[in-house]
């Protein structure tokens, strides 16, 4: 059976493009038993460099590890691997295009316990403005896989958002993953463009609304580079557009949906977290609640764009 | 028997004042350009450039080339001039400096010939500089890595992420060189934010220090020769420098931080670094 938690599918896809490629560096900022950085420390230590608690330092020496021909992953939740480097991202890796891919695990809000401080409800907006930056965000964990593994294989400084939390995978397993937008749902009144879970519950949200209205998923799980053409391919012949995502409605795939459809004139409804900070939870599905990104809001949106 | 010969110091003496008069026309004149801080660690970089480092201008990419990383991005003028004079690209395009799309910008960008990579915000580089120097170690490769750092870079905390790692890490290539002249922008270091006693902060981060007369060019020489020697852990060159040295008007002022020159100003220093 596929594998169901994204850190997992990351940390043995890594693992075996390690055992592969000589040039790839994993690097960790004492959370390589969360990220699972800790596979590749445990069996090959030479290939793994804990930077301690310095999310700074770290974003910047994979830097220099990278202009000298290595392939560093750096890892550590979203908040600190992306947040916390903003500007080591921007100055020392982005600028000066060096091949770093940093991992932002327990993205969103996804790390449901330790609330708002560890829920990256902003990482998709900062990182996607950074010139020469590639975001993706897996819609699953078979994606995950996949990704990695194109991370691996491209030149370039990239950002992968990854989940914390175990569901049901939407997409195929083994699949090669492709940067365009993907079609999993057809449908002809409404398109939804999703990344991360809210793929998974967008389709749900399409299944419960058949009979009534025909819905298209679309998985963006590569928010930048964004297919500008695919976008408005899909959205053109359908009355309106929903995005979902786990993360906040300013800046990220709705910000960027909406900047591709900017010569549409077709109306497009958010759901994401409404410019606010997450909170602690005692599981995931009651802080998704909470910050409205359930099927429910989906249908929500789906049926205020029939009206 | 002197160590380095009576016309190596005075050539490299020579090349520092090179350094700063290049630095100066690439400023011109009536506009804002960083002279105080090129000028301080102007005898620094002439005994790396034209002393200690491997290096190949028509190849900047050699694989045999030990690697220098400007910190203090600030005064990226300083590494233009020592790069254009080492043969990396033309003197002529130092006119050109900070021209729009030109290659040579305010701080150093990694594209430009034998710059290895982009640094300006401040505290960065050492990281870099140790990536870079852990990367080298890991392909057992002998090259060095040279970083040129600040003293009010040094308000920084990256640069004590940095030294704290590199101290745990002890990459023996890596050799810090902190251009102590005493000066940050606004003021004297001791009284804007203090980063006194420099040297014990890197010793007790385990670092080998090493403290010199940062224009005394033996001295320079004697310390690069003994970090290069010292095994097990990187080596910190605490250089007690002189802002603005050898331009009598911009000695130790704090307003030459990033000034533009009169044309009297410029005259008189490029006449005074004859």
């Amino acid at each position: 059976m596929a594998e169901r938690n994204q850190r997992m599918a990351y940390g043995q896809t890594l693992l075996e493009l390690c055992r592969e490629n000589p040039d790839i560096v994993v690097l960790d900022a004492d959370l390589g038993g969360s990220t699972m950085g800790k596979m590749i420390e445990l069996e090959m230590p030479e290939r793994h460099i804990e930077m301690g608690i310095a999310e700074a330092n770290m974003a910047s020496v994979a830097g220099g590890l990278a202009r000298v021909g290595k392939i560093p992953f750096t890892n550590s939740f979203a908040v600190f691997a992306a947040g916390r480097a903003y500007d080591q991202i921007r100055q020392s890796i982005s600028i000066g295009k060096l091949n770093v891919k940093i991992c932002g695990s327990s993205a969103g809000c996804s790390d449901f316990g330790d609330g708002a401080t560890h829920q990256s409800i902003d990482d998709i907006a900062y990182m996607r403005v950074i010139p020469n930056m590639t975001v993706i965000v897996p819609a699953d964990a078979n994606e995950t896989v996949a990704a990695t593994k194109y991370m691996a294989a491209n030149k370039g400084v990239m950002y992968l958002r990854l989940n914390r939390n175990e569901y049901d995978n939407v997409t195929l397993e083994n699949a090669v993953f492709s940067t365009d937008p993907t079609v999993l749902r057809e449908g002809s009144d409404i398109t939804v463009f999703a990344c991360g879970i809210m793929v998974g519950k967008a389709l749900k949200a399409a299944e419960n609304l058949k009979g009534s209205i025909s819905v298209r998923v679309v998985n963006v799980s590569t928010i930048k580079p964004l297919n500008r053409e695919k976008i408005c391919e899909l959205a053109r012949d359908t009355k309106g557009v929903v995005t979902a995502e786990e993360h906040s409605i300013i800046g990220g795939l709705g910000g960027a949906v909406a900047e591709a459809l900017r010569r549409e004139c077709k109306p497009v409804e958010f759901v994401g977290v409404n410019d606010e900070f997450g909170s602690s939870a005692h599981n995931y599905e009651d802080i998704l609640k909470l910050l409205g990104l359930t099927v429910e809001h989906i249908e929500e949106a789906i049926r205020s764009l029939m009206q | 028997m002197e160590a380095y010969s009576r016309e190596l110091i005075n050539s490299l003496e020579e090349k520092g004042k090179l350094l700063r008069r290049d630095c100066i026309k690439c400023i011109g004149v009536g506009v804002a350009g960083h002279v105080g801080g090129s000028c301080s660690a102007a005898d620094l970089v002439a005994a790396l450039y034209f002393y200690k480092m491997k290096y190949d201008p028509k190849n900047p990419e050699w694989e045999g080339r030990d690697y220098f990383l400007l910190s203090k991005g600030h005064v990226g003028i300083l590494q233009y001039s020592a790069l254009a004079e080492a043969g990396f690209f033309p003197t002529e395009d130092l006119l050109h400096c900070k021209e729009p799309g030109f290659y040579l910008q305010g701080h150093p960008h990694l594209g430009t010939p034998g710059v290895e990579v982009g640094t300006g915000s401040l505290g960065q580089g050492l990281s870099l500089g140790l990536g870079i120097a852990l990367g080298l170690q890991m392909d057992h490769k002998p090259n060095r890595v040279y970083v040129l750092v600040g003293d009010g870079e040094q308000n920084e905390g990256q640069i004590w992420e940095a030294a704290m790692a590199a101290g745990a890490k002890k990459p023996d290539n890596l050799c810090a060189i902190i251009d102590n002249n005493g000066l940050q922008a606004q003021g004297p270091i001791r009284d804007r934010l203090d980063s006194a006693p420099i040297a014990d902060k890197w010793k007790a981060f385990g670092w080998n220090v090493i403290e010199i007369d940062g224009h005394n060019m033996e001295e320079i020489l004697k310390a690069l020769d003994a970090a290069e020697a010292t095994k097990g852990k990187p080596t910190a060159i605490v250089a007690h420098t002189i802002k603005g040295k050898g331009i009598s008007f911009a000695e130790g002022v704090t307003g030459f931080h990033n000034a533009p020159l009169s044309k009297e100003q410029y005259e008189q220093a490029l006449s005074e670094l004859s």
